[in-house]
């Protein structure tokens, strides 16, 4: 009898996520629930200005304190060669501040107690003297002439620009340009926001002198690339540092870098000999950890009049604070910013990419995206509806008109992506059905009449999931595959590792179920393991959606090795030559006589007792897997609205989703993702934004002023799906954890700007807040977010 | 959570309380539902040596309500026994219009109504109702008790008119002139948020004319600010276009709401005109609907 996989948890099971079961009884392990023996407490000095030089840092008080035991300034870590850092992007950033505070809430010292509510105490009782210089809170002010040198640390730096980047054919874009029937301009800009986890960052530094070796318990996405990092920045071997991430309560790239107080609290425990644990407030997190989008655009598009995109030439200004410290694949200055239109069949683009430097916390990370994705998407679809709106032509037919074709692919994109499956017009066209398109037209045209403004907003899209192939995806020089390591019991029983580190994706629960799928072995006899680097092979950890495409394949890749190896067995237990053979999903049996077998858990036996000759014991291996491409998930995001014609206010009436990742490898995680990735667009168009003052003060380090949202007014989600199978990954799945928090937001603004048709609005700035609706609405103009943010 | 040190007492008296109180001084604070106080702590915005928690002292929870249509409110009540109330719907529109929409339920599950009046914060919510009401704070000291009009207990951002020895023991909403309409509109950007411009507006009618009127607004200066002008526009006559629209003129002019991440300054204005608006000629409509 063959084996039902949706039995044993196999592939497209709904399964019951394995983790939560600990997480809804309280019994998570976090690095705040861990207590080590002799710990003491962290606590960080912050600036509360965003540019001035440091004049005097007085410590007396704190020092004298009862239960304080060790007080570090910047001072103290330039002695060691740490004062500063190297950061994933190239760039250096101030561990604890010298010679100037560059933003508000960045470190300045540190303290540490015997118990948080002294180290708390203390920090009250250093006393700093600042010289406050004039803040830079946006690129239009950074790259001012009489702009102030905010890196007068850099030898080599004479203005605030990080990089000038850029790629395309601005020759051809040109041209192009030249032959347009209609050129479609807008400008808007991607407000800062932040990811903030439900956990902030924190860490347990326990350095051992007898052993000489150094475990950090911390809140990282990628433990193997913060190995890497303290080998290189403490200078310590790299095989006596033991990372691990416990349970992570949420990353969303915010606990991609590394951050100051985790080296601060390594270089206390190395100083103290004793645990030192550093657990951020939210506040801190907020005003400090990496940010996420901040970039300006100005787009244009040339178009045929009967709808033709022709080309399409975009410059972005990012804000990336007064550190350049996201990761990013190091080819790409803008990360993958370049993917933009990749789902358009468009004959050729021009990026060009202008980073600067401003009194602002570092960041700019890939929040809940692939490396600016988020942004690219964004700005591409609202550029799409501008210029169906310029066009005068529907903007549902405007996107057929232009999407790559099913039969064309692979196709290669003007900016150069080689996107390989889709069925993109079919994706729309079930999203169109399920709003009931036609419909809500002619019921928009009635409510009109009535004074209502309906509105409805399409956005389309197909994301660059999975970095990276190493050709052309590394960071710091680290290319960026993957792993997995198998090890099959002798009951049959296993434990699975990967390099990857799940913060609440579910890896414990799918990667079994690939287990199961390629061996037969159930999923709940899979233990999954990750974020120890003394233990699982080394990965580039989990962001960008990058886990099911790479390390998720190297999971079917490793479990199919040890399929190879049971072969050999079950020849040996069969009596037969192992052409003879035939797999069936969890056993093996012999050609033309199904009757005769051997079942994995058998094979697993036969591996630690019962060997054939020559074949070494045991059964176990690991596999690195290198994508040959990313993955390209496409999705459909369509929204209705109303808009308060007398506030501004706009409610959503419906949220219609269709997403095509491929094989769904357990449709409920799936869909949960989906769900949470529409909650978080829906905030990022409502109210979730980071703003700063004129003198830099951050409007948004705690959730009275950021808001995110709640199941109180997020809006419930009709989801829908299409199946177009990834060709080159294992079980043919694409990315999905962040499809709808990239594709989401246009769809919202759509919507709203298609009920302002006829306002003579192009655009607003996200956050669509009340006051920038009814102002686009009643001065019939266009609204800019842009910081800084005047206060009367 | 790691505020700075403090000594907490749990009295069971109001004598005890008022007792702690006089000790510290000016330098107790007094802990309801501490749905306020909590977070100040918590963020070190204060730092009170001594907290005195009033939660367990007996029958300071009542929401009464007398035959002639006033209503007493126990300093224990929490926002979501008002939310709850069915006999608060009936009685007392305004309030039961605004009382699903102070903070979120789990905030309303613990704070305090009085609490919410003696925290003092201009963008409160049941302060505007209690200024559009005409209601008081019944505050008890060592001298006895005294009736504070919400209007005067009010001075500025979280400052009130009680002396450090004062306890707000219980509000006080007085019985209506007529039939007691009126409601609360509030734009907030998420639920859970406070107001970036919230209403209240009450009247009571009498043989189709307004008997008593009051507005109430929030968030649009440095304390609760009372549209009293306004709201003398309409009484003495029926709600009609004309009186509704230059009541809510009246009350824009009141505010004086400062441009932030929530809204510019004229825009909040023409909010509080477009709220008392809204709130005056939905209840002008009802009343039609009822003749
Ligand atoms: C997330 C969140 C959202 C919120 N949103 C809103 C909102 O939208 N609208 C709104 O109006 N409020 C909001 N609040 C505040 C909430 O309504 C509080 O419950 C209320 O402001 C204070 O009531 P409390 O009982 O919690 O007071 P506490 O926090 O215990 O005390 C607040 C202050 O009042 C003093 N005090 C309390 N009781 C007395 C008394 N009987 N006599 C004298 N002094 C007293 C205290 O000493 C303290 O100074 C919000 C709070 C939170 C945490």
């Amino acid at each position: 009898m063959v084996l039902d996989e949706l039995k044993i948890g196999g592939l497209g099971s709904s399964r019951r996520r394995v983790e939560d079961d600990r997480f809804i009884r309280g019994k998570g392990n976090y690095v705040d629930d861990i207590v080590l023996p002799g710990m003491l407490h962290m606590e960080i000095l912050r600036s509360p200005v965003a540019h001035a030089r440091i004049k005097k840092i007085d410590t007396t008080r704190a020092w004298d304190m009862p239960g304080v035991r060790l007080v570090l300034t910047g001072e103290m870590m330039a002695a060691r060669n740490l004062a500063w850092m190297p950061t994933l992007s190239y760039d250096t950033q101030a561990v604890l501040a010298t010679d100037k505070v560059r933003f508000q809430g960045q470190e300045v010292a540190c303290v540490v107690a015997d118990d948080p509510y002294i180290a708390k105490d203390a920090i009250e009782a250093i006393d700093v003297e600042y010289e406050v210089l004039p803040a830079i809170v946006s690129p239009e002010q950074a790259l001012a002439p009489e702009a102030p040198l905010i890196r007068d640390d850099k030898a080599n730096q004479q203005d605030n620009v990080i990089f000038d980047w850029e790629v395309g054919d601005k020759a051809g874009t040109d041209a192009a340009f030249a032959r347009a029937d209609v050129v479609s301009k807008i400008e808007m800009h991607y407000p800062r926001s932040h990811p903030s986890p439900i956990e902030t960052c924190g860490s347990i530094a326990d350095f051992d002198r007898a052993t000489e070796k150094l475990t950090v318990y911390m809140t990282s996405q990628a433990p193997h690339i913060i190995r890497a990092a303290v080998a290189l920045v403490a200078e310590l071997p790299e095989h006596m540092i033991r990372i691990v991430s416990p349970d992570i309560g949420g990353g969303f790239g915010n606990k991609v870098p590394v951050y100051p107080g985790y080296v601060a609290s390594i270089l206390a425990s190395i100083l103290l000999e004793r645990p030192v644990k550093w657990i951020e407030d939210k506040t801190s997190n907020l005003m400090s950890t990496g940010f996420g989008r901040d970039v300006y655009l100005q787009g244009e598009m040339a178009l045929r009049a009967d709808g033709k995109i022709l080309a399409v030439r975009m410059h972005t200004d990012s804000d990336h604070g007064a550190f350049f410290s996201d990761a990013q694949p190091s080819k790409f200055k803008i990360g993958l910013m370049h993917s933009t239109f990749a789902c358009y069949d468009i004959p050729t683009a021009h990026l060009t990419a202008k980073g600067v430097y401003t009194n602002k916390a570092p960041g700019g990370v890939a929040y809940r995206c692939s490396f600016r994705v988020t942004e690219a998407m964004y700005f591409q679809e609202r550029m799409v509806q501008a210029a169906a709106d310029d066009l005068g032509m529907d903007q549902a037919e405007f996107r057929r008109r232009n999407f790559v074709r099913d039969d064309d692919f692979p196709h290669r994109t003007a900016f150069g992506f080689l996107t390989d499956s889709g069925q993109y017009g079919k994706c729309l066209d079930v999203g169109l059905e399920a709003i009931g398109y036609e419909d809500f037209l002619k019921e928009k045209e009635e409510a009109a009449k009535r004074g209502k403004l309906l509105g409805i907003g399409i956005s389309t899209m197909t994301e660059p999931l999975g970095a990276g192939n190493s050709r052309e995806y590394d960071i710091l020089g680290i290319k960026m595959f993957d792993s997995a390591e198998l090890r099959v019991h002798m009951t049959g029983k296993a434990i699975l590792r990967t390099g990857a580190k799940t913060q609440g994706q579910g890896h414990e629960t799918t990667w079994g179920q690939i287990v199961a799928h390629e061996l037969g072995i159930p999923a709940e006899d899979v233990l999954v393991e990750e974020g120890d680097t003394d233990t699982a092979p080394f990965g580039m950890g989990t962001y960008a959606s990058r886990s099911t495409p790479v390390a998720g394949a190297a999971v079917s890749m490793v479990a199919r090795k040890i399929r190879a190896k049971a072969r050999k067995l079950a020849a040996h237990l069969l009596e037969a030559s192992e052409e003879d053979i035939e797999w069936e999903l969890g056993r093996f049996h012999l050609r033309g006589d199904p009757s005769r077998g051997v079942t994995i858990q058998e094979c697993a036996m036969a591996a630690y007792s019962n060997l054939p000759d020559g074949l070494e014991p045991g059964l176990e291996n690991v596999a690195y897997y290198d994508p040959p491409n990313l993955t390209w998930p496409f999705a459909c995001y369509i929204a209705t609205v109303e808009v308060d014609p007398g506030t501004g206010v706009w409610d959503v009436l419906r949220v219609v989703a269709v997403d095509d990742c491929g094989v769904r490898i357990n449709p409920m995680i799936v869909e949960g993702q989906i769900m949470g990735g529409l909650t978080e667009a829906y905030a990022m168009a409502n109210m979730q934004f980071i703003t700063f003052d004129e003198e830099g003060n951050c409007i948004g380090g705690n959730y009275m002023d950021y808001l995110l949202p709640t199941a109180w007014e997020t809006p419930g989600f009709e989801l829908h799906e299409v199946v177009t199978p990834c060709p080159h990954h294992p079980i043919g799945a694409k990315g999905i954890g962040e499809c709808a928090t990239v594709g989401g937001p246009a769809a919202f603004v759509n919507a709203v700007m298609d009920a302002l048709k006829g306002h003579d609005v192009r655009n607003i700035d996200m956050p669509l807040l009340p006051d920038r609706v009814y102002k686009a609405m009643t001065e019939r103009t266009d609204v800019s977010g842009a910081p800084p943010l005047r206060m009367e | 959570m790691y505020p700075p040190r403090f000594r907490y007492e749990a009295p069971q008296t109001i004598d005890e309380a008022i007792q702690l109180l006089s000790e510290g001084g000016g330098d107790a604070k007094i802990l309801a539902g501490g749905q306020s106080l909590i977070p100040l702590l918590k963020l070190r915005f204060a730092s009170p040596p001594l907290l005195v928690d009033i939660n367990e002292i007996p029958g300071l929870d009542h929401l009464d309500f007398a035959a002639d249509g006033s209503i007493r409110i126990g300093a224990l009540c929490r926002h979501a026994a008002l939310e709850r109330s069915e006999e608060l719907r009936v009685r007392q529109p305004t309030m039961a219009a605004a009382a699903g929409l102070v903070a979120d339920p789990i905030v309303r599950n613990r704070g305090t109504f009085v609490g919410s009046l003696c925290h003092a914060d201009p963008q409160g919510d049941w302060a505007a109702v209690m200024v559009a009401l005409g209601g008081s704070l019944v505050a008890q000291g060592p001298n006895g008790r005294r009736s504070i009009p919400v209007k005067d207990l009010v001075h500025g951002p979280f400052q009130n008119a009680l002396t450090h020895n004062e306890i707000g023991v219980e509000a006080t909403v007085p019985a209506p002139q007529g039939t007691p309409l009126g409601g609360y509109l509030k734009l907030e950007r998420r639920i859970g948020d406070f107001a970036t411009v919230a209403v209240a507006a009450s009247v009571d009618i009498e043989g189709g004319a307004v008997s008593r009127a009051g507005i109430g607004l929030v968030a649009v200066g440095s304390k609760t600010m009372d549209a009293s002008d306004a709201a003398a526009s309409l009484v003495g006559g029926p709600l009609t276009p004309e009186s509704i629209s230059s009541a809510a003129d009246l009350a824009a002019e009141v505010a004086k709401p400062r441009s932030d991440h929530r809204g510019s300054a004229d825009y909040k204005k023409h909010i509080v005109r477009t709220f008392v608006t809204r709130i005056l000629t939905r209840v002008s409509s009802s009343l039609e609907k009822a003749a």
